[in-house]
């Protein structure tokens, strides 16, 4: 087999001055591209003021930049408003935001919160501790045997008294791809939001947001070639300007009185101080650089990848793959080798420049109802090719014969 | 192995603690025990129990369960049988010892079979996998000096 990366691995300086790195651990984070880091040192160069807060030239250039950038990435997710795009450090805070601001002005005791088996602790733990804080109930929709979200049981669960179900597009610890409109479907039967965790989504998969069907999306442009530091939350417009803000300061409000304030309009009314805007120039031209890819592309290059992977690592022996088969799979593979401890076998693996995860992968709730501790996941990305997946496969199988062989 | 594999490397994963690693010692738990602590890496989700039985000032038993890497396994096997039929202050002295020894600080003279540890200084972030049990043998001993066993503090609920 012969998989061609579908990006150079030129475009990327880290890549192209460690040729030997296989990295497989895009999930966690992907590599930049030169366009990036070019499109963040042009700002600084040419355009850098404070936003919004000066009459002169060169903040007028920082303020049309922050627009720009934020028109581009709302194009580029399907969102027609790009005012209902807001800028956050990334996925984790966009759901803190959403279940902090929304969700203590809206759940209260009796009410329902489900969230799924599945869910990274980005998308667990703010809406846990969200039902604590209320006295509202607390419920986590089980899997199928294959790690898929049983949507005959969140049906159930998704009773009247329900205020939001919680979900990730695609699972980071398994790669499961869930039907987002589906489970959407189940929550708004009931009166509740569909709040969809889209860290493991927007980079790999076309989201279209005005047609996916969810009330908020959160995603993290480190996760999609752009920046750390850069993320966002795209919500109904009506969601967001029927919610209290998240954090105050400047430019959230429009008028600040001694006894009380107003708040500015969206997106402002939710980026509270001086913005990011480096991280959203930054990812603006990751966006632009994966639609000159094709996202179309992209996703067909990571299932080829992880169709491929599959195929190989099954070969090996006491290899056991989790989550549901490669058909439905996102751009990556999660693994247990028989009595080698992840962590173990990622370091085997660092010695030979193949870097993957080990670990629980922030999906404690989902380890234990896998009743493993740890797997180790290679995941995928538009430079990686076959012959990565060659390297983890005999090295992982290089391993294996390491450990069983000592006695 | 066939493949490539660094000196460091080699040093890290000795045949001792691969062994130890399948066939961990004392790897059970002791019901009569005077104190038991856990020690968790919430970094990778790795836990261990360890299990004391005092007599007097003297260490009469020592057991673990639990999961992880082969560092922290092999770490927690050998670790009990160094500490079997020491007298407090003893194991006191072996931990610092062997902390010692992971973190580079020393060469660990009187460690004997422990000494196979020497590698993970070169691998600062294994220096948790290597010490995890320790540190649940070394409350589990505060503990057993203040009295009955107590248990570890609930999560946020
Ligand atoms: C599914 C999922 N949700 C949430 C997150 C959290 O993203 P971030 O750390 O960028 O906020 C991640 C990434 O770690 C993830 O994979």
């Amino acid at each position: 087999m012969n998989i061609k990366p579908l990006a150079p691995r030129s475009d990327f300086p880290l890549l192209a001055g460690d040729p030997k790195l296989r990295y497989l651990d895009s999930a966690a984070t992907t590599q930049k591209p030169q366009a990036v880091l070019d499109a963040i040192s042009g700002y600084y160069e040419r355009d850098n003021a404070n936003p919004h807060r000066g009459a002169y030239t060169l903040s007028a250039a920082a303020t049309e930049a922050y627009q720009t950038a934020r028109d581009s990435i709302a194009r580029f997710l399907g969102a027609s408003d790009p005012d209902t795009l807001i800028f956050t450090r990334g996925t984790t805070e966009s759901l803190n935001l959403l279940a902090t601001a929304w969700g203590h002005a809206n759940v209260k005791k009796g009410d329902r919160i489900v969230v799924t088996r599945l869910e990274h602790h980005a998308n667990f733990v703010p809406w846990q501790q969200l039902a604590l804080a209320t006295g509202a109930e607390f419920r986590i929709c089980e899997l199928t045997a294959e790690g898929e979200i049983d949507l005959a049981k969140l049906s159930e669960l998704v009773t009247k008294n329900t205020k939001v179900v919680a979900f990730g597009h695609v699972s980071n610890a398994l790669g499961t791809v869930n039907p987002v409109a589906d489970i959407a479907a189940i929550a708004h039967r009931a009166g509740a939001l569909a709040v969809c965790d889209g860290a493991q989504g927007a980079p790999h998969l076309t989201v279209g947001f005005d047609s996916l069907g969810v009330d908020a999306y959160a995603f993290s442009g480190h996760k999609m070639l752009g920046p750390m530091g850069i993320g966002g939350l795209i919500a109904k417009r009506d969601l967001l300007e029927s919610m209290p803000p998240y954090q105050m300061g400047g430019d959230m409000i429009a008028l600040v009185g001694d006894a009380a304030t107003t708040w500015n309009v969206l997106p402002h009314k939710f980026e509270a101080g001086t913005p990011n805007v480096e991280g959203a120039v930054g990812l603006a031209a990751a966006v632009g650089y994966l639609q000159a890819l094709g996202m179309d592309r992209v996703h067909s290059h990571e299932s080829a990848l992880v169709r491929y992977a599959t195929e190989r690592l099954s070969t090996v022996e006491d290899v056991t793959l989790l989550g549901p088969p490669a058909a439905r799979r996102g751009g990556l593979v999660s693994f247990t080798l028989r009595d080698v401890h992840p962590h173990d076998l990622s370091q085997l693996l660092d010695a030979e420049s193949i870097a993957v995860r080990a670990g629980h992968h922030c999906a404690q709730p989902l380890m234990r109802a896998l009743g493993v501790n740890a797997t180790t996941r290679a995941s995928f990305y538009v430079y990686n090719d076959s012959s990565d997946v060659d390297a983890l496969v005999s090295a992982v199988a290089r391993v294996r014969e390491r450990f069983t062989a000592a006695v | 192995m066939t493949g490539p594999m660094s000196a460091d490397l080699e040093e890290l994963y000795q045949s001792i603690i691969l062994d130890h690693n399948r066939r961990p010692q004392n790897f059970r738990t002791i019901p009569d025990a005077s104190a038991h602590a856990d020690g968790l890496n919430p970094m990778c989700g790795d836990q261990f129990t360890v299990w004391l039985k005092m007599n007097g000032d003297v260490v009469e038993d020592v057991s673990f369960q639990g999961s992880g890497c082969a560092i922290s396994k092999a770490s927690a096997s050998l670790m009990t049988q160094a500490v079997k039929g020491k007298t407090r202050a003893e194991a006191e002295k072996l931990f610092d010892s062997f902390h010692g020894l992971v973190t580079g600080h020393s060469g660990g003279e009187d460690l004997g079979r422990l000494k196979a540890f020497s590698g993970v200084s070169r691998f600062p972030l294994r220096v948790k996998c290597a010490t995890l049990a320790w540190h649940a043998m070394r409350s589990a001993l505060d503990d057993a000096a203040k009295g009955p066993a107590s248990s570890p503090p609930e999560p946020q609920a």
